[in-house]
């Protein structure tokens, strides 16, 4: 495959970065309560994702290594801030679904992830391509989780009336712990499909994914001593 | 005074920034293990959270404020955050051994956890003045730690259960947080 190409394969399937690797969970679980909004953070997400990525790929030779993650915080926060005022000024009723989310993109595990795991090492080009897919990835699993949410808890999907009159919508789903529910079954769900082919492991919490810090970290001796 | 009190309740209980905020679910799922490990992060979330608060507030009122350079908050906030981190880190190591032990690893991990820059952001979009952005962050503090305590609790109960295959690991945790977050929803109606 053309490795451009795979990049977004990368980002969308293989390492979908909700679904496989469990990052960004906080943006995810909170303003999945409609699908519009899932898309709406997903994109938002996307465009500081290409940015940053490009930014930091730009300046790899140049970072020092020492102060590398606070350079990398500094350009991803600036990103964040451009992208807030960009949405503010031309998507109004997103800027006010979406709230305090918006300029807490900056601590998504997932953009500073994608930096020191991706854009640090490899060319522009590339990079902007795996921040393009990590987006996308990332874009389809809150949607998908909005429209679940959505369906079930409001009845409509997309703001269009999808249940019938009579079905009453079970509103604890667009409350808090719905958001916990559905990521659960979402997660349940891969599990089962991995149980079933019996080639991967179930999709554990362990340190790896504990803290948004060592996101970035390689977990190889994680997984070793999981295996053993 | 009963404004003050209804602050921290607030932050603690009704808005509980895990259970209902959804900030810091990286650490609230990673390190719920145990219930020790869980007790000295939350004694880390409160104190940094708490001084963050505090800082974050005097630089917005007394530096981006005046200047008009509001929108430079997020930049702003997540710096002195970060670096807040590390001098609480070096101050313990030097003056209290036994705390920095106990919250050592934990500390670095808090600079990326949302719950510090969102309860930042919060407290300028709610306009509280500086006692009560100080009292709102050592709440929300104080709401992440029991949110972590009680989920390790029931993790300890959880691992002696045979629990269908698929549902083990990340799915049965989180099934937990939403019964928990059900409970807190009661909550809700209290004021004072």
């Amino acid at each position: 495959m053309n490795k451009y190409l795979e990049r977004l394969y990368n980002g969308i399937i293989r390492e979908n970065p909700t679904l496989i690797l469990m990052l960004g969970m906080c943006p995810t679980l909170a303003v999945s309560t409609r699908a519009f909004n899932g898309i709406g953070m997903g994109l938002s997400t996307t465009a500081v994702l290409i940015l940053s990525n490009l930014v930091i790929s730009l300046l790899r030779k140049h970072i020092p290594d020492q102060v590398r993650l606070p350079s990398y915080i500094v350009i991803v926060a600036s990103m964040v801030t451009v992208t807030e005022l960009l949405i503010e000024a031309y998507l109004p009723a997103l800027y006010e679904a979406l709230g305090i989310y918006i300029p807490l993109i900056v601590v998504n595990c997932i953009i500073l992830g994608r930096a020191e795991a991706y854009a640090s090492k490899n060319p522009p080009v590339l990079s902007i391509m795996d921040g393009l897919g990590m987006g996308i990835g990332f874009t389809i699993a809150l949607t998908l989780a909005g429209l679940v949410r959505e369906v079930i808890g409001n009845g409509t999907a997309f703001g269009m009336q999808i249940l019938p009159a009579g079905v009453e919508p079970i509103g604890i789903f667009v409350q808090p712990p719905g958001a916990f529910l559905v990521i659960a079954l979402f997660i349940a769900i891969m599990n089962a499909m991995n149980i079933r082919t019996r080639q991967k492991r179930l999709v554990e919490m362990d340190g790896c994914s504990g803290g948004c810090a060592v996101c970035a970290e390689p977990c190889e001796d994680k997984k070793g001593e999981k295996d053993a | 005074m009963t404004n003050l009190i209804m602050i921290i309740v607030g932050s603690a209980l009704i808005h509980n920034v895990v259970l209902n905020q959804f900030l810091g679910i990286c650490s609230f799922l990673g390190v719920s293990k145990q219930i020790k490990a869980s007790l000295s992060l939350g004694g880390a979330v409160i104190f940094v959270i708490t001084i963050a608060s505090a800082v974050a507030n005097l630089l917005y009122t007394y530096l981006l404020a005046p200047y008009g350079m509001d929108y430079m908050k997020t930049i702003v906030f997540i710096l002195v955050i970060a670096a807040l981190v590390q001098i609480v880190e070096m101050f313990l190591k030097k003056t209290s051994p036994a705390i920095y032990t106990a919250l050592g690893i934990y500390l670095p991990l808090i600079t990326t956890n949302c719950a510090v820059l969102g309860v930042a952001l919060t407290n300028v979009q709610d306009g509280y003045n500086f006692i009560e952005s100080v009292l709102a962050g050592f709440g929300t503090g104080i709401g992440y730690t029991i949110a972590i305590v009680l989920l390790a609790s029931i993790r300890t109960r959880i691992r002696e259960e045979a629990i269908p295959e698929a549902l083990r690991g990340a799915p049965i945790v989180l099934i937990a947080a939403a019964l928990m977050s059900i409970a807190f929803m009661g909550f809700a109606d209290i004021s004072f």
